[in-house]
C-alpha cells in the first residue's frame, strides 16, 4: 500500500495538513467495484425482462442503457469516495476522515477506546482486506476504516489496543 | 465459567423468598390474558379452567427453580451474581466500574416489602444486573455496601448522609403536566371531538367515539410520564453522589456517584416559558439502554424547577464548574440559510473545564458537557454546508438525552474547534475524577485504573472518613 503524507483530493479541513496520512488500499475499489458489477448487472436483467415483457424490445433497451450508465458513473463514484477516505495515528488520538458530498473527520483518543472489532468477509478476504473498527462509549463516535491489507490491519488493531491501555481513562 | 470449576460460595445469598410470587404473576396473568380470550372465543369455559394451573403451577415451579438457583454475593472486589437451572450463568460485575445503583419498589413489591436492585454498567444494552427481588432492608444495605466498594473505602461503611437539594412541590408538578404540549394536544382533541360528539348522531357518533382513542392516550401519556413517576421528586446530595427518589406507584431511588455525570442539558418547552420553569436532563453511561423508549425518566436530574435553581443544581452536577461563566459565542449569519428561524440562538462557547452549546427558539435548550467526559469529536459537513462554508461539529457523549452538536460554524472555525476540544479533552481526562471517587491511591494521571484492581487488597479503609468523608467532586 502506498503510504502518502497528506491526501491531495480531500479537502483541508478534513485533512488537517502535516499528519501522516494514509490511504486504505485500492483493492477496496476492485471489491466494490464487483459489487457494483454484481448488482447493477442483476437489477438491470430484471428491469430489462420485464420491459421486453410488458412493453416492447425498447423498454428492454432503456433498461440496459440505464444499467451501463450507472455501472460507468458507479465506478467513478467510488473512486472518488476511495480518494476521500483516509486516516492518521497522531500520539493521543486516531483521525479518520471519508466521504465526497457529506464529508466527515473524527477523531477518536486513544484513552476513550473501549473495545477494537477487526472484520473480513468472506468477499473481503478474498480481496485481501479488513475493516477495523474502533468502539468507545458513544455509539455515535463512528471510527470505521474499511479497506485494510490484513498486516495493516493487525498491525493498528495491536497499536490501538496497546495505546488504549497506555493512555486509558474511566468514564 | 461453568459451574463445576467455579461452584458458588457457600455464603452468597439467595434472593428473597417471595420473589417466585412476584414473578410467578406475569405468568398467572399471561395465562389469564390467552386463555381468557381463547375461552371466550370458543366457549368452552372448561378447558380454560383445565389449562390455568397447569399454567400457574409450571409457572411458579420454574420461578421457584429459578430463585433456589440464583445467588449473589462480593468475591474479591466483584459482585458476582450465579444464575440458572440448566444453564448456568455466573455474572460479574466490576465495582469500579460502577455508574449508577437503582432501588425500584414497584407496586405489587411495596405491598410485600420488597425491592428489586438494578446496578448500571457502562456498555450494557440493557440494566447490567438487575437483582429482582430484594427485602427493602436488604436492598438498601446491598445499595450501601456496593457504594462503599465502588468508592474504594470499607465494606461496612454505613450509607452516608444527605442533604435535601431540591423538592419538587406538587402544584408546580401539577402545573408543568398541564403546560406540556402532549397534554394540551390530547385535552383540545378531547374537547373538539366531545363537541362533534354532541352535534352528530347515529354512526358518525360511534366514529367521533373511536377517534378519542389518541387523544385519551396523550393526556395519559403526558400525565404518567410527568406526574405519575416525578410525584414527590425528591433531589439530595450525599458523599457518594446524587440521590434522586420519584414515584407515585412504582417508587425509585437513584444514587448518581459523582463523576458520572457525562452531560447536562437545560430546557425550556414552549409552554413553559411565561412560568419560567425549565427541566434539568443528564447523560450516566448505563441509564442509555432504555432512553430510546418513551418515558424514560431515568436520565431527570430535575423534572421541573424555577431557572435558578436548575443553574444551581446544573453546577453541582458539573463538579463545582460555572456553566453560567461561559461566554457563548453566536453562529455566524449564513446559518440563517439552514436554520431560519434558529439561528440567532444558535451558539456555543468553552472554557477550561466545559462546553456549553444553546439552541433553540420554540425549544429552547442549554447543553453542557464536560472536557474531561468528551468520548470522540467529529466534524461533518453536508452539501449545502459546503456552498457556504459552513460545518457542525459534534461532541459525542454516552448515549442519553445529552448531546452537544455545536451546528453550522464556519468551517475554519468549525477545524478549530475539533482541535481544540480534542486537546481540551486530553488535558481534562488526566485531571478528572477518579473512578474510586474516595481512594487515596489514586495518582491522577488517568492510567491507574487496572492497578488499583490489582492492588485492592492492599487498600486500608479510612475509618476516619466515616465521620467526615472527603469531597472528591472538585478535582481542581
Amino acid at each position: 500500500m502506498p503510504r502518502r503524507h497528506s491526501l491531495p483530493r480531500v479537502d483541508q479541513v478534513f485533512a488537517p495538513p502535516g499528519e501522516e496520512w494514509q490511504r486504505v488500499s485500492v483493492q477496496l475499489t476492485s471489491l466494490r467495484r464487483l459489487l457494483l458489477f454484481f448488482w447493477a448487472g442483476v437489477i438491470t436483467a430484471v428491469v430489462a425482462g420485464l420491459g421486453w415483457w410488458l412493453f416492447d424490445w425498447w423498454m428492454a433497451a432503456v433498461a440496459v442503457g440505464a444499467g451501463v450508465v450507472a455501472i460507468v458513473w458507479g465506478r467513478w463514484l467510488i473512486r472518488r469516495n476511495w480518494q476521500a477516505w483516509g486516516y492518521a495515528e497522531r500520539e493521543d488520538d486516531l483521525l479518520v476522515t471519508h466521504g465526497v458530498l457529506f464529508r466527515k473527520l473524527t477523531v477518536v483518543p486513544y484513552g476513550r477506546m473501549q473495545f477494537v472489532d477487526v472484520r473480513s468477509g468472506p468477499l473481503e478476504r478474498r480481496f485481501g482486506l479488513a475493516t477495523v473498527q474502533l468502539h468507545t462509549a458513544s455509539p455515535a463516535s463512528d471510527a470505521r476504516i474499511p479497506g485494510l491489507p490484513p498486516d495493516e490491519a493487525a498491525r493498528l488493531r495491536d497499536r490501538l489496543a496497546a495505546l488504549g491501555e497506555a493512555r486509558a481513562a474511566g468514564l | 465459567m461453568n459451574s463445576a470449576a467455579d461452584p458458588t460460595p457457600e455464603h452468597f445469598s439467595r434472593l428473597h423468598p417471595l420473589t417466585p410470587l412476584l414473578r410467578g404473576w406475569v405468568w398467572l396473568a399471561g395465562a389469564f390474558a390467552f386463555g381468557g380470550q381463547d375461552a371466550i372465543r370458543t366457549g368452552e369455559p372448561r378447558r380454560f379452567a383445565l389449562i390455568l394451573p397447569v399454567i400457574a403451577i409450571v409457572g411458579f415451579g420454574v420461578g421457584l427453580g429459578s430463585w433456589w438457583f440464583t445467588r449473589y454475593g462480593f468475591d474479591g472486589d466483584d459482585l458476582r451474581i450465579d444464575s440458572g437451572i440448566f444453564q448456568r450463568r455466573s455474572r460479574r460485575v466490576r465495582l469500579d466500574r460502577l455508574q449508577a445503583v437503582d432501588v425500584v419498589r414497584p407496586l405489587a413489591g411495596r405491598l410485600l416489602g420488597v425491592s428489586e436492585l438494578r446496578l448500571e454498567v457502562a456498555g450494557g444494552d440493557s440494566t447490567e444486573a438487575p437483582l429482582a427481588y430484594l427485602s427493602a432492608d436488604d436492598a438498601v444495605r446491598l445499595r450501601a455496601e456496593l457504594l462503599a466498594r465502588a468508592a474504594g473505602i470499607d465494606a461496612e461503611t454505613p450509607e452516608a448522609p444527605e442533604r435535601v437539594i431540591h423538592e419538587v412541590p406538587l402544584g408546580r408538578l401539577v402545573g408543568s403536566t398541564v403546560l406540556s404540549g402532549a397534554f394540551v394536544t390530547g385535552v383540545v382533541l378531547l374537547v373538539g371531538l366531545g363537541g362533534a360528539f354532541l352535534f352528530s348522531s347515529g354512526e358518525i357518533a360511534a366514529g367521533i367515539l373511536s377517534a378519542v382513542l389518541p387523544g385519551a392516550i396523550g393526556v395519559g401519556l403526558a400525565l404518567w410520564n410527568q406526574l405519575v413517576r416525578n410525584f414527590g421528586f425528591v433531589l439530595a446530595e450525599s458523599p457518594d453522589g446524587f440521590r434522586i427518589r420519584k414515584g407515585l406507584l412504582d417508587i425509585k431511588a437513584q444514587t448518581v456517584p459523582p463523576g458520572r455525570v457525562q452531560g447536562v442539558a437545560l430546557r425550556q418547552p414552549l409552554l413553559w416559558r411565561p412560568t419560567g420553569w425549565v427541566r434539568l436532563d443528564v447523560d450516566v453511561a448505563g441509564y442509555s439502554g432504555s432512553s430510546g423508549t418513551v418515558g424514560n425518566t431515568s436520565s431527570t436530574l430535575l423534572p421541573v424547577a424555577t431557572y435558578d435553581e436548575a443553574v444551581g443544581v446544573m453546577r453541582q452536577a458539573l463538579g463545582g464548574a460555572d456553566p453560567g461563566a461561559i461566554v457563548l459565542d453566536p453562529a455566524p449569519r449564513r446559518a440563517a440559510w439552514l436554520r431560519p428561524v434558529g439561528w440567532r440562538r444558535m451558539a456555543y462557547g468553552a472554557d477550561g473545564r466545559l462546553i456549553a452549546v444553546r439552541e433553540g427558539v420554540l425549544y429552547r435548550e442549554l447543553t453542557v458537557v464536560p472536557h474531561a467526559k468528551t468520548q470522540s469529536v467529529r466534524l461533518s459537513q453536508g452539501p449545502i454546508q459546503r456552498r457556504l462554508g459552513l460545518a457542525t461539529v459534534h461532541v459525542d457523549t454516552t448515549p442519553g438525552p445529552v448531546d452537544a452538536t455545536i451546528r453550522h460554524r464556519p468551517q475554519e472555525q468549525a477545524q478549530r474547534i475539533v482541535e481544540e476540544q480534542s486537546e481540551r479533552a486530553r488535558l481534562a481526562r488526566k485531571a478528572d475524577v477518579p473512578e474510586q471517587w474516595m481512594s487515596r491511591h489514586y495518582d491522577g494521571d488517568g492510567t491507574t485504573a487496572a492497578s488499583i484492581d490489582q492492588n485492592g487488597s492492599t487498600r486500608v479503609p479510612h475509618h476516619d472518613e466515616e465521620q467526615d468523608p472527603p469531597r472528591d467532586r472538585d478535582p481542581g
